[in-house]
């Protein structure tokens, strides 16, 4: 992701004319985000250290990569809809699955069901919404996530 | 959308780092793989998290969203919408700071699809979210995934909503 360095720079570049204080605040924030995101992140960094270790490289593109789209898709929005996992955390374990073999359509069916659908959240969200609500938005966002899935599988040519 | 190292999980972490270097000192093998399996993708995180902090810090400063909230519920139609999305563009936090909020705006008058929208929305369209998900995985994706999911979650609330209002469905809110 090399257009990450120039982008960056030159959006603090221009926020620097404007603005020096506000850019300052905006790298204290930068700071303060990365520490407190940062022992969730060292604790994936570990369970994907070890769990990548003790599964070869070749078992996870045969479960979740090009050859085994339908499992691969239902695994992954499987996952999505129960765990928790802020995507400050789940963007960067993509990150490291993509350079795994797995394919653009399980990732986007992962990361769309994990911000879409939440189970654990299910008590929390009744709360405000009330069952009924929520039970359709959460059935709503589980279908929106696999048209995505699929439809990226379109565009990264990853179908059939 | 802050994660508490808990004793457990700081426990964790101690005991990988102690048996990863025990492994490079006695030469396990195993062990040794495992602690090269983790610099190397912390030092892939390193190449590109300090920039997309950055842009998420740039991103807080100079957007406000109670100038956007302020919209919000006074509009109506396709523009109830489109300021849907847009707060929930601009918001950070995760469902704890976004379901009481959506509340309120329910409260405040704000048509049950249009609150519904801007939770569908803040799940998909955060900003910072999106910066990191076009980090990691490529413009390429973000841009797709964007431009689907948003018409499909206006499409859905729409529908809920108005079949919640015909049947005279009121939000409990808190």
């Amino acid at each position: 992701m090399y257009y990450l360095y120039p982008v960056t720079v030159v959006a603090l570049l221009i926020s620097f004319v404007i603005d020096r204080k506000k850019t300052l605040t905006a790298l204290t924030i930068a700071g303060k985000k990365f520490i407190s995101i940062a022992p969730a992140f060292v604790l994936m960094l570990v369970l994907v250290s070890v769990v990548l270790f003790i599964v070869p490289d070749e078992m996870i593109s045969h479960v979740l990569g090009n050859n085994n789209n339908f499992s691969g898709l239902m695994a992954a929005s499987f996952f999505g809809s129960i765990t928790l996992m802020p995507g400050f955390v789940a963007f960067p374990l993509c990150g490291i699955l993509l350079g795994k073999g797995v394919s653009y359509m399980v990732l986007s069916a992962f990361t769309t069901t994990l911000m879409m659908v939440g189970i654990l959240t299910f008590p929390l969200e009744k709360h405000y919404f009330g069952v009924k609500v929520t039970i359709l938005r959460n059935i709503m966002g589980f279908l929106t996530a696999l048209v995505i899935a699929l439809s990226i599988g379109f565009f990264f040519d990853e179908l059939l | 959308m802050k994660i508490h190292n808990t004793p457990v999980q700081a426990v964790a972490a101690a005991f990988f780092f102690i048996f990863v270097l025990t492994s490079f000192v006695i030469g396990f093998i195993p062990g040794k793989q495992i602690g090269l399996n983790f610099i190397s993708f912390s030092i892939e995180m390193l190449k590109v998290l300090p920039c997309a902090f950055i842009l998420v810090g740039l991103f807080e400063v100079w957007v406000k969203k109670e100038s956007i909230e302020k919209h919000f519920g006074t509009t109506s139609g396709f523009m109830g919408y489109a300021w849907s999305i847009l707060l929930a563009g601009t918001s950070v936090g995760g469902i704890y700071v976004v379901l009481p909020l959506a509340c309120s705006l329910y409260n405040k008058g704000a048509k049950i699809s249009f609150v519904l929208t801007y939770v569908g929305a803040s799940a998909i369209c955060r900003i910072p979210m999106t910066i990191f998900e076009a980090s990691f995985l490529g413009i390429k994706f973000s841009l797709i995934r964007l431009l689907l999911s948003i018409p499909l979650v206006i499409l859905g609330s729409m529908w809920l909503g108005n079949y919640l209002e015909k049947k005279d469905y009121k939000i409990k809110g808190d």
